[in-house]
């Protein structure tokens, strides 16, 4: 087919999922100029990030993925922003109309994606699956130990504030324990993961703030991890402006039996601020991973056209 | 209205998981077999053993166990033979669903969940399994201090509905006072009526355990915790011996022989004690500005590291307001306030 429209010849995407996370993303894609975000479906007629939409142009239905999937121009590309439930009844739906899905739930369906550590390697994926907020936060940093010197064992722990879990967490708090750990060792590269979360009610909302401790073989080279370290540290902000340092790296030798050392690095995470408030970093990082993730699927599908 | 027919209160031994922390989390199998061949002896019903961050908790963050937690519950088990039983501990965000299936397959017949004391929803999947698993159940609603008593009692409502059979107010600071322990137990009293019972975990950072612990009692709790020669986090928990002696004198039954727990306490649980629990400088901080108890070991290891004074770490989590389990923050914190003196040195 010729497209004869001359305005756009970018994927077109679509955002499901009409609350706080598919309204933030909408407004990280409106700025992206890769694709095209021309549709947000959601189920509640009065839903806030519906009527947002609407105002900012976009075409909006509250009837859900049955109005997307019966458009003349479906997207080429769709952002989940619902719950992992609803995600695995949309996705075999989404690859039967050749629809690219990136997955913002814990459905974890497809492949694991962090845009540091593996964006290139699954873009021509159906569907890719964001991990969770604390592994966005924190496997960047266990990549860059482990890129360096072999990581036995690396923890996180991802502090949030109270009032940024939403209740998909707080139900099922052991599936971000259990997904982050599995993609620190998986995407991280350690041998062994462990992933802890505590939720802070401090008023005001303290922002998202992570350490991640990885151990170390006693020959690790300090400068070399440092220097791994800044430079994946700088690819995150590339998407997530906030994404900081607190302190300088804190390597310490022989702290276990086996003669192992360890860095414990300290990280905070401020979001833009976009829909949600700057202290959910831990949110923040969800959306901003997605559109980049969008991005360059909707590169890839450009250059495939060509 | 009494704990049962036996006891008007019942009295659960958490030396061997908050003194978990006291002890660095080095726990031997030897030694919990001596303590629980000891408090079991004694009278004491229920002897918690656990990680002191709870099932998981060996880690990095909180400190590596010596020997795996879930062969220290098979031996307490093994040596309660059945006078006493075991509980552990979890706190959701470090140890999962699984962890306590273990437990019940090791043996353990009361589990208990802990929360921050406004976080009681992240625990809703936990109480359920355990009541499916046939697991008594107990709410741990953390840092009570820092809510007041109808915040803490909704809190309460939300693990009973979750399966939880019990609340406690749990004072982790040791920063509550006399009254505002009584106020506390009275609204989750009221709140709960009768849907589950009440129950009070205290600190002594303030030297209030014990006092504490009475009041609640005649607040309406029918659980309380204690720990042996105080062996616990911070300056250590109330005293299980004192306690035990205490209600015998105001005629609340225990079931524990205070005679024998104090022999208990001086013979057994003292040898196994690296040093005795004591109110000294950083202690009383905890209690005076609400810090985490646990965070004691982790202060004084920072504060040698980076040359740091401990107290000024511990006024920092306070003013931080950080909750149990950011013991990560710790180290943060020492950084900073060694780049603090370092810039003055130069200024």
């Amino acid at each position: 087919m010729v497209r004869i429209d001359a305005v756009s010849t970018r994927p077109t995407a679509a955002v499901v999922g009409s609350g706080n996370i598919g309204t933030d993303l909408v407004y990280k894609l409106l700025r992206s100029d890769a694709l095209e975000l021309r549709y947000v479906v959601g189920i509640d007629p009065g839903s806030e990030g519906l009527r947002r939409a609407r105002d900012l142009g976009l075409e909006t239905s509250a009837d859900g993925v049955d109005w997307l999937l019966s458009r003349r121009e479906p997207p080429d590309i769709v952002f989940e922003a619902t719950s992992a439930q609803v995600h695995h009844a949309h996705a075999p739906r989404y690859e039967a109309a050749g629809i690219r899905a990136v997955d913002l739930t814990p459905a974890a369906r497809g492949p694991f994606v962090i845009p540091p550590v593996n964006l290139d390697r699954h873009l021509g994926e159906p569907n890719i699956n964001l991990v969770t907020c604390g592994g966005q936060a924190t496997i960047p940093m266990v990549h860059a130990v482990s890129r360096v010197t072999p990581v036995a064992y690396a923890e996180i722990v991802a502090t949030v504030a109270s009032r940024s879990a939403g209740p998909g967490t707080r139900s099922n708090i052991d599936e971000f324990t259990r997904t982050t750990a599995a993609a620190v060792e998986v995407l991280g590269g350690a041998e062994r993961g462990k992933a802890i979360i505590v939720l802070n009610p401090a008023e005001p909302p303290l922002t998202m703030r992570d350490t991640i401790f990885c151990s170390l073989e006693p020959d690790a080279d300090a400068d070399a991890l440092t220097a791994s370290i800044e430079v994946v540290v700088a690819e995150v902000q590339q998407y997530v402006p906030g994404y900081r340092l607190l302190q300088p790296p804190q390597i310490e030798r022989e702290v276990t039996p086996d003669g192992r050392g360890r860095v414990a690095i300290f990280v905070e995470v401020e979001g833009a601020g976009d829909f949600l408030p700057p202290y959910s970093g831990n949110l923040d990082i969800m959306t901003a991973a997605a559109a980049r993730v969008g991005d360059e699927i909707a590169r890839s599908l450009t250059l495939q056209e060509r | 209205m009494p704990y049962s027919d036996e006891l008007d209160v019942r009295v659960t031994d958490s030396s061997l998981r908050d003194g978990s922390h006291a002890k660095e989390h080095r726990f031997t199998v030897d030694d919990v077999r001596r303590v629980v061949e000891g408090l079991a002896g004694a009278g004491v019903p229920v002897i918690e053993v656990s990680h002191g961050d709870g099932l998981s908790g060996s880690s990095y963050n909180y400190g590596f166990s010596a020997v795996d937690e879930r062969v220290l519950m098979r031996h307490a088990v093994e040596a309660a033979a059945g006078r006493s039983r075991i509980a552990a501990l979890m706190l959701p965000g470090v140890g999962t669903m699984d962890d306590i299936r273990a437990s019940r397959d090791l043996g353990v017949s009361v589990i208990r969940i802990a929360t921050h004391c406004t976080e009681a929803d992240i625990a809703r999947q936990h109480f359920a399994i355990a009541r499916e698993l046939g697991l008594e159940t107990v709410g741990f609603l953390m840092m009570s201090h820092s809510q007041p008593p109808e915040v803490l009692a909704a809190q309460a409502r939300v693990m009973v509905e979750a399966g939880s059979q019990c609340v406690y107010v749990v004072d982790s600071a040791g920063a509550l006072i006399l009254d505002e322990v009584g106020d506390r137990v009275s609204a989750l009293v009221a709140e709960l009526g009768r849907d589950a019972q009440v129950g009070f975990h205290g600190h002594q950072n303030l030297s209030l355990g014990v006092a504490n612990t009475v009041l609640a009692i005649r607040a309406g709790a029918v659980q309380v915790d204690g720990c042996t020669r105080s062996f616990g986090a911070g300056s250590g928990n109330t005293p299980t011996e004192a306690l035990a002696a205490v209600l015998e004198r105001l005629g609340i039954r225990s079931g524990i022989d205070p005679l024998t727990i104090f022999d208990v306490a001086e013979d057994v649980v003292r040898p196994v004690m690296e040093g005795e629990c004591v109110l000294d400088r950083m202690s009383l901080i905890m209690g005076y500005a609400g810090v985490y108890s646990s965070f004691l070991r982790h202060a004084y290891r920072a504060a040698e590291r980076y040359g740091v004074s401990g107290a000024e770490i511990l006024l920092r989590c306070g003013e931080r307001r950080l909750v149990g389990g950011q013991e990560d923050q710790i180290i943060d914190i020492a950084v900073e306030l060694s780049a603090e003196g370092a810039a003055r040195r130069q200024g």
